[in-house]
């Protein structure tokens, strides 16, 4: 037999992280057959998404809710939402810089679901390769607080444009702070074909019922479709 | 940087669709610009990781795929770095190409 000296031509066209993206709907799956709303919480660090999660937890008083805690090192915002008072743990990634679908598929067999209406999966800190990997949530919400400047969606714009909502947080600052509401929500529409926005204080509790409405509405919507 | 998991995946892709025994001699993969993925640290993480693997000797070309924004209802396209409605119909914009990341085509070579 003689040897092919013209390269074979493979047309592939397949998804390169077709792996994870098959977890993911694996998770969805679990999540949907037992009605669990699964919100992917994603924002820079420090932007308060443990302060809005905790803040949840007491708006819930703890029923109903359950968290995945991500970060490179540490567990401590794990431990905050246990002592918020709700299920949660840890998913703790060494070097990585995101969740992915099988961290998250590894942990909820650790986490009791049983009563749970919503998941939260706080992502690590990141605004670049949290938006990439699907963890089988449904639905994205990026917290954005106010001292981080104005444009930030439109030099982050892959995360803004899968966010299905914004949490505009730390407004209890705004007297102290030069930042303009009018060009956070300018910057938002260039990159979010439908932006939603909700101000939030976690601190003071403004927001708090916009946020838990929006969570019971979209978890409504998911159970007609399931 | 998640880009070395991605390469992780691709190389991963790449085992998968390959019949034992072929050599890979060339990959071309098709990246979104609004995928997430930075073509220069794709090419870096790819260049460090397939020592060893079976892309070694499989340099990778990479389509950078452009945004393009369009209305869902008149399919009008939306400008770069305008507000992502249609200004006909008041429809929020649909993301129809620039969110690849494919592993488009694997050139072998078949003993």
């Amino acid at each position: 037999m003689c040897t092919t000296e013209k390269p074979t031509p493979l047309e592939i066209q397949t998804r390169i992280l077709a792996r994870n993206d098959d977890t993911a709907a694996h998770n969805r799956m679990h999540f949907l057959e037992r009605g669990i709303f699964a919100v992917n919480v994603m924002g820079s660090p420090g932007s308060g998404k443990t302060a809005v999660l905790e803040a949840t937890a007491r708006a819930f008083n703890g029923r109903g809710i359950a968290a995945l805690a991500g970060d490179l090192a540490t567990d401590n915002d794990a431990q905050r939402l246990i002592r918020a008072g709700i299920r949660s743990r840890a998913i703790t990634t060494g070097q990585a810089c995101h969740l992915d679908a099988e961290l998250v598929h590894h942990e909820l067999h650790h986490l009791d679901l049983a009563g749970i209406d919503y998941l939260f999966i706080e992502n690590v800190g990141n605004l670049v390769c949290p938006a990439v990997y699907d963890l089988g949530q449904s639905a994205n919400v990026v917290v954005l607080s106010v001292t981080e400047g104005e444009d930030k969606p439109l030099k982050y714009p892959t995360m803004f444009a899968k966010a299905d909502l914004v949490l505009v947080t730390k407004i209890d600052l705004l007297p102290y702070l030069p930042t303009d509401l009018d060009a956070i929500q300018d910057a938002l529409a260039r990159v979010m074909p439908d932006p939603r926005v909700i101000l939030l204080s976690a601190r003071e509790g403004f927001g708090i019922d916009s946020w838990l409405a929006w969570l019971t509405k979209c978890r409504s919507a998911m159970e007609v479709m399931a | 940087m998640h880009e070395y998991s991605i390469v992780q995946s691709l190389v991963d892709s790449v085992a998968a669709a390959v019949p034992s025994g072929a050599i890979v001699q060339r990959i071309e993969v098709r990246i979104g610009e609004v995928a997430g993925v930075d073509c220069a640290l794709l090419a870096t993480a790819y260049e460090v990781f397939r020592a060893g693997t079976l892309c070694e000797r499989a340099p990778m070309t990479i389509e950078r795929i452009p945004a393009r924004w369009e209305c869902p209802r008149c399919g009008g396209a939306i400008a770069p770095g305008a507000f992502l409605r249609c200004t006909s119909c008041n429809e929020p914009a649909h993301l129809a190409a620039g969110d690849e990341i494919v592993l488009q085509r694997i050139e072998l070579e078949v003993a």
